[in-house]
């Protein structure tokens, strides 16, 4: 019963988008198929479901899988592995037909083709065919199609379909021609066309905006439907440029946090700071390898092991650079920016020389593969991941500046070198631990920046500018400062980036923050008090 | 060396800066003429080899301008390539326009990158660019008055240290990238280049390139001489005073953004001038001239040559130029190896340079004449981090 119920339905739009399309009228549709012309194939393919034919679901199909081949006088054969099958009767041929050529498609065709199939697989069991039927079908907005959806929107039960067959209502019944008494129908429509957005929405209502036969409440709806959709879209775009610049902010966050703490308890500049981040990647890739061929059935979770791993390394370095090179320099913070910088142009050809100059392949595990909608955002997972973890991180970083004894001693001594010797405290442990801790946090940086960006032994140069931009502008002393320093230069970048253009959003914020400085010489958080000259 | 250079009065002493002098004129003069002699002769050098020297002389003027900020006013700057890059561009606006109707496409006017820009004319800052003595003009003017510019307001509101240090990185790299623009009229990523003639010289005749190398040689010899008469009279002693006491200095009634005004200025000319040789004898300036990287590579010269001592800028990049030629051809993939080593090396082990290794300071102490650098001691520490221009 439920089938023919389908089967009238389909006959029924079938026999609308015939009388539609006026220049059709052939009596065998098969005929039309194997006609060789693209205009009049599709004529056919919409009449061969009104013949309410048992081939047409089989002869679409395999027109879709290009298995469909016609002969000069007119035959019409499927194609099934070696075999020809007659497409009017649907027995097999014994011999394989003379002069076959493929019935070919062009755009026109495969509209008609998908109009076709949808109407169809509106009925389906399968539940991502009748969505995918429903998607179609709005895309399409076919006045044909406008009994078989609303047979089906009272018979569908899942809500996800529902509402994408409510939208295909609605974009089909303003696609039919104006007329007064649907009015109420019409503004209906154009209301949840509003309601939903997006570029198809906005396509559709313009049309009838635009439209002069249009009933003068119906354009006036759409014109203001369109300007809310316009609003909407815009609105979105800014949240999804937000969200980049978000995401970019954390990853200078992780970046800057570690050279702000050296900078700020030490009054040193780590110039090869963009170097540990690059073993920080190089770090993670190491251990994915090692897990790989140790323990395969860890390597989901290789990325959270890095992350102590990355830690210790870069920080074991860190303790190292800081007991072979700087505590020599004490003093001089301008000859240990430059034997920093030495030293980062030693670890960079040292990893070339190791690693090789090309790019690392890093895996991304398949937790944070991907991405989802929210609203009109596209939220990818990795940076989503990076964003949080750069939060956690730099809240960890906190917990220990403030609850243990370390963070106790560095904050003494950033804020009162000399005082803090005086009171016991053991400066030059506390350098060490802290450039360790410094370089640390720039190997977490590298873990997180292995998962957005390619792993080079160049990979350094990319983030060490913007993270000195950071340092500088947030001021010594305050992670507080780091924080809105570097979510302020990762929004603002993003945020001028599509008014004018990304190179140019770059020189922007560089100037804006020199000139910042000027005004602010100490950034925007500046450590106050009597330890402070000038 | 020693016996060669004897130093009467201080690493920057009138007769040590005057024997630089002398030597880089007459090296100079002998290899230009030595580069006219027939090539049978076994004292000919070849064409390249008067371009590296002319290269390395250009080096050795920003090298100078370094020295001058940063070994007496204590301001180490990480973008004085910066200042240096645009004097060698606008001396290559006017090496471009000599082309005429010399390029690939043509067009007398125009020179070819604009038309394959599809611009049918000059932008308004290429004005002028045919005149030499206007290009002459740029070469000082461009980079003093960015210099001029972006010091009185650093200075004014006492931005020093690390601080100055990162943001004139951030100045030059913000010029990279913008001259990587193609849309910016400099010619984008591929720069200026493909020059033929300078004043109607052929630009690669060895005639006209011996004469280069020589000019090169005389305008470095005046700008040692000329640094020297700066930094030695009482504006010298202003300067170092700023340098090692800032505040002290103020409250002497002295205005030290003035005084770094002034040489920082002075410096930017210098470096100025010092790329327009380059680009004449180089033939090619690009964005990548702007690049952080080569702004602290000259820093570097410096150190090594010997921080606040004139003569050793200029031994201090010929000589760490020389060795990164010599070493890129022979083990290219350990220059960055030793380079870094120079960077550390330097910096522990000789605080003073080569020059100041080679030319101790006399034992009675001349205040005027000596950089100082603070011992290693934790109760220095302190003052000079905070003062920040140790």
């Amino acid at each position: 019963m439920r089938s023919f119920v389908r089967f009238c339905l389909v006959a029924a739009f079938c026999v609308g988008a015939a009388f539609a399309a006026p220049r059709c009228a052939r009596a065998d549709v098969f005929a039309g198929l194997a006609s060789g012309q693209f205009d009049t194939v599709a004529q056919a393919i919409t009449e061969l479901a009104v013949s309410g034919s048992p081939q047409a679901g089989a002869v679409l199909g395999a027109l879709e899988q290009h298995q469909l081949f016609f002969t000069p006088d007119g035959g019409l054969f499927l194609r099934d592995g070696e075999a020809y099958i007659d497409a009017r009767t649907g027995q097999p041929v014994a011999t394989s037909p003379e002069g076959l050529a493929a019935v070919r498609l062009n755009n026109r065709v495969r509209k008609a083709l998908a109009g076709a199939r949808a109407g169809m697989d509106l009925f389906s069991a399968d539940r991502a065919a009748r969505l995918h039927a429903a998607t179609t079908l709005y895309e399409r907005h076919d006045p044909a199609a406008l009994p078989v959806l609303q047979q089906a929107l009272s018979a569908e039960k899942d809500a996800a379909i529902h509402k994408e067959l409510a939208l295909a209502h609605a974009a089909t019944i303003l696609a039919q021609p104006p007329a007064d008494d649907q009015l109420a129908a019409r503004i209906q429509a154009v209301a949840a066309l509003r309601a939903t957005g997006g570029l198809e929405a906005r396509g559709i209502l313009a049309g009838v905006g635009a439209n002069e036969s249009e009933n003068a409440q119906v354009r006036k709806a759409a014109q203001e439907a369109v300007a809310s959709i316009n609003w909407r879209l815009r609105a979105w775009s800014i949240g999804q440029n937000a969200f980049y610049g978000l995401s970019y902010g954390s990853v200078l966050l992780l970046a800057a946090t570690g050279l702000a703490i050296t900078f700020g308890v030490m009054g040193v500049i780590n110039m090869a700071h963009g170097e540990l981040v690059m073993i920080g990647a190089y770090v993670t890739w190491l251990v994915q390898q090692g897990v790989r061929s140790a323990a395969p059935a860890l390597e989901p979770v290789s990325l959270l092991l890095a992350i102590p791993v990355a830690f210790c390394v870069c920080g074991g370095l860190g303790v190292l650079i800081e007991r072979g090179l700087i505590r020599f320099l004490y003093g001089r913070p301008l000859e240990t920016l430059l034997a920093t910088w030495g030293l980062s142009l030693i670890m960079q050809q040292a990893v070339r020389s190791v690693f090789g100059p090309t790019n690392i392949p890093v895996a991304t595990p398949g937790w944070l593969t991907g991405s989802f909608a929210l609203g009109g955002m596209d939220i990818t997972l990795n940076r989503l991941a990076i964003l949080v973890f750069a939060f956690l991180v730099l809240g960890t970083l906190m917990c220990v500046l403030r609850r243990t004894p370390l963070g106790l001693e560095m904050r003494a001594v950033t804020q009162n070198r000399r005082m803090a010797a005086l009171m016991g405290i053991r400066t030059p442990r506390v350098d060490a631990l802290a450039f360790g801790l410094g370089a640390g946090l720039a190997g977490l940086a590298g873990v997180a920046v292995s998962q957005i960006d390619n792993v080079s032994p160049n990979l350094g140069q990319t983030y060490i500018i913007d993270s000195f931009m950071v340092v500088v502008f947030g001021g010594v002393g305050n992670l507080w400062g780091t924080l809105a320093a570097a979510m302020t230069l990762g929004m603002g970048g993003k945020v001028l980036e599509p008014v004018i253009g990304a190179v140019s959003a770059k020189i922007a914020i560089l100037v804006l923050v020199i000139l910042y400085i000027q005004r602010n010489p100490r950034g925007m958080f500046p450590v106050r008090g009597r330890g402070v000259e000038s | 060396m020693n016996r060669l250079f004897p130093s009467t009065s201080g690493a920057q002493g009138f007769a040590g800066v005057a024997r630089m002098a002398v030597v880089v004129l007459v090296g100079a003069v002998v290899l230009a003429v030595a580069s006219l002699l027939p090539e049978s002769s076994p004292l000919h050098v070849s064409a390249f080899t008067v371009s590296l020297a002319g290269k390395y002389l250009s080096y050795a003027m920003l090298a100078l301008a370094v020295d001058l900020v940063w070994g007496f006013a204590g301001i180490l700057t990480l973008g004085h390539a910066a200042f240096f890059a645009l004097g060698g561009y606008a001396m290559g606006m006017y090496l471009m326009r000599e082309i005429g109707a010399r390029g690939v496409y043509g067009n007398a006017s125009l020179p070819d990158f604009m038309i394959f820009l599809s611009w049918t004319k000059l932008p308004w800052y290429w004005w002028g660019s045919g005149h030499f003595l206007w290009a002459c003009l740029l070469v000082l003017a461009v980079p003093g008055v960015l210099a001029g510019v972006f010091g009185w307001l650093a200075f004014r509101s006492r931005v020093s240290g690390v601080y100055l240090s990162i943001m004139t990185q951030a100045l030059t790299y913000a010029l990279m990238l913008a001259f990587f623009q193609n849309g910016f009229g400099f010619g984008g990523n591929n720069g200026l280049t493909d020059f033929k003639d300078i004043l109607g010289a052929d630009l690669h005749s060895p005639v006209t390139r011996a004469v280069l190398l020589v000019i090169t040689g005389v305008v470095l010899a005046l700008a040692l001489m000329l640094s020297r008469f700066v930094v030695a009279g009482r504006f010298g002693n202003l300067l170092v005073a700023v340098r090692d006491a800032e505040s002290r200095t103020r409250f002497l009634g002295y205005r030290p953004e003035q005084v770094k005004l002034l040489i920082w200025v002075f410096s930017a000319m210098l470096a100025g001038v010092g790329g327009a040789l380059y680009v004449t004898q180089v033939g090619i300036i690009n964005p990548g001239e702007f690049a952080p990287a080569n702004s602290i590579e000259s820093v570097i010269w410096v150190a090594v040559g010997g921080r606040g001592t004139l003569s050793g800028a200029v031994l201090g990049a010929v000589l760490v130029n020389m060795g990164k030629t010599v070493f890129t051809a022979w083990l290219p993939e350990f220059w960055l190896y030793g380079l870094g080593l120079l960077f550390l090396v330097t910096t522990l082990f000789l605080p003073k340079g080569l020059w100041g290794c080679l030319n101790p300071p006399p034992v009675r102490r001349q205040k005027t004449s000596r950089p100082r650098f603070p011992a290693r001691k934790e109760m220095r520490h302190e003052c000079a981090k905070t003062s920040g221009n140790a």
